[in-house]
């Protein structure tokens, strides 16, 4: 997927306002099957898949033994002993690995990322022009799984916060069903669209906003995290020990105050006066909805609050910012 | 891609009008303009500031990136197009008019030499 094709920002509006197409053959497509294959997913995804049924998926993250992400993925249930999990292009070897080592036997690990090509199709405008092209093959509900001949696969998930859907089919027609697409009116969107679109939801990047340092309560996403599962998930004691202690750091929305550049990854966080470091940006953009500069980034508790006042630094003049509500929009 | 005959070209995309060598104007071409999109934000120099053919003269950013912009020859800053700090958006919109950005008075003519013409700076955008 290139950085662009029209522009970022038109880009993004047209997902916004209509509907756009993400080529995603990039991410990675795993599928677990076996009798026991609940109950082993179940050991190292912190969600839990006992809520699910057929043709249901949830987002949920795998964690190492410090309780730091591996990676972040949907899974879906496809039947009860058979999982379809969307991972990470930049993780599927390390996922790979990690899930193979803990598997029982009698459970399998496909790794099929080699033969789906993906598109992400969102925006409000998504699901009546998929009705247009393929009135035949309905989507399934929100958060949903359908599978139909030929390998097509339909997915109402996404990564914009916005209505849509993902189809994963062989590699080889994906190119038609862009065209095809693009043809019944969605724009063709990049990469640099795909993460202005997220970073205003707050949905975190993995790499950037999660990492193996981070626990998911730490980043915020406890909601995806369940604790009292027995037995419990890989991680889970450093995430209970957390939540006993209370945390150090917490990953927190940061918009600028004013007129600056856009803030990016990697920028320094500051304290009001411009002094002391108290984070990074782990993220960071102009907003195409809001105008202004938005990032997130692990601050110490202490500085979490909405509304604290901090300074981002571009090129070693600091900029006022402050801590505001996720979603951004 | 727009081309005006009368400037002359950066390898790095920078345009100057030197009809003046006291106070000549620079800006983005209209390829680089393209390329970047989305212009949002722009540093500029300040006013009196000496600068070096070469030298990182400001900073531009679309929402994808952060770039430099390079002085095409050397001089002193004596104006800058305070209007773009505000609102960039005539960078994109109009690049050779209402988008030129900084004025240098010239401390060495010769150096327009090496840059190129408009016929050889489409051949390198081609």
């Amino acid at each position: 997927m290139p950085i662009q094709y029209e522009g970022i920002v038109t880009e993004h509006r047209a997902v916004r306002e209509s509907v756009g197409v993400f080529d995603i053959s990039h991410m990675g497509e795993l599928v677990v099957s076996g009798e026991e294959s609940e109950a082993a997913l179940n050991r190292l995804l912190t969600n839990d898949l006992a809520l699910l049924e057929d043709g249901e998926g949830q987002y949920t993250l795998m964690l190492n033994e410090e309780g730091g992400v591996i990676d972040d993925l949907i899974v879906y249930r496809t039947a009860p002993d058979r999982f379809f999990l969307v991972v990470n292009a930049s993780k599927i070897e390390e996922d790979v690995a990690w899930i193979k080592k803990h598997l029982p036997a009698g459970v399998s690990l496909e790794d099929q990322s080699e033969i789906f090509g993906a598109l992400a199709v969102q925006g409000p405008d998504a699901v009546t022009l998929w009705e247009r092209l393929e009135s035949r093959k309905p989507l399934p509900p929100k958060n949903g799984i359908v599978e139909y001949e030929g390998g097509l696969i339909l997915c109402r998930t996404g990564y914009t916060g916005e209505d849509g859907f993902e189809l994963f089919s062989p590699a080889n027609p994906i190119g038609d069903w862009f065209d095809r697409l693009v043809s019944g009116g969605a724009k063709p969107c990049g990469l640099g669209a795909r993460d202005t679109l997220r970073l205003e939801k707050g949905f975190p990047l993995n790499g950037s906003d999660l990492d193996d340092k981070h626990t998911p309560l730490e980043a915020g996403l406890g909601f995806f995290v369940k604790l009292e599962k027995d037995p419990a998930f890989i991680g889970a004691e450093v995430l209970v020990r957390q939540k006993e202690e209370g945390l150090n750091e917490r990953l927190v929305a940061i918009a600028m105050t004013g007129k600056a550049p856009p803030p990016r990854h990697g920028y320094e966080v500051r304290d009001e006066e411009g002094e002391k470091l108290l984070g990074e940006l782990t993220s960071g953009s102009l907003s195409p909805g809001l105008g202004l500069g938005i990032g997130m980034a692990y601050l110490p508790v202490a500085q979490t609050k909405i509304g604290t006042p901090l300074c981002i630094m571009v090129r070693d003049r600091s900029f006022p910012a402050h801590v505001v509500k996720k979603p951004f929009v | 891609m727009n081309v005006p005959d009368h400037l002359r070209y950066s390898d790095s995309h920078e345009w100057i009008d030197a009809t003046d060598s006291a106070a000549a104007s620079m800006g983005i071409s209209d390829h680089a303009q393209a390329e970047l999109t989305d212009v949002v934000y722009l540093e500029l120099p300040e006013v009196g500031r000496v600068v070096k053919k070469g030298d990182a003269i400001a900073v531009i950013e679309s929402v994808k990136a952060a770039n430099d912009i390079y002085a095409p020859v050397s001089g002193e800053v004596v104006e800058v197009n305070e209007a773009l700090a505000e609102a960039p958006e005539p960078v994109n919109e109009d690049p050779y008019g209402g988008g030129w950005m900084i004025k240098i008075k010239l401390s060495d003519s010769s150096e327009l030499e090496s840059l190129h013409d408009a016929g050889s700076y489409r051949e390198q955008i081609s």
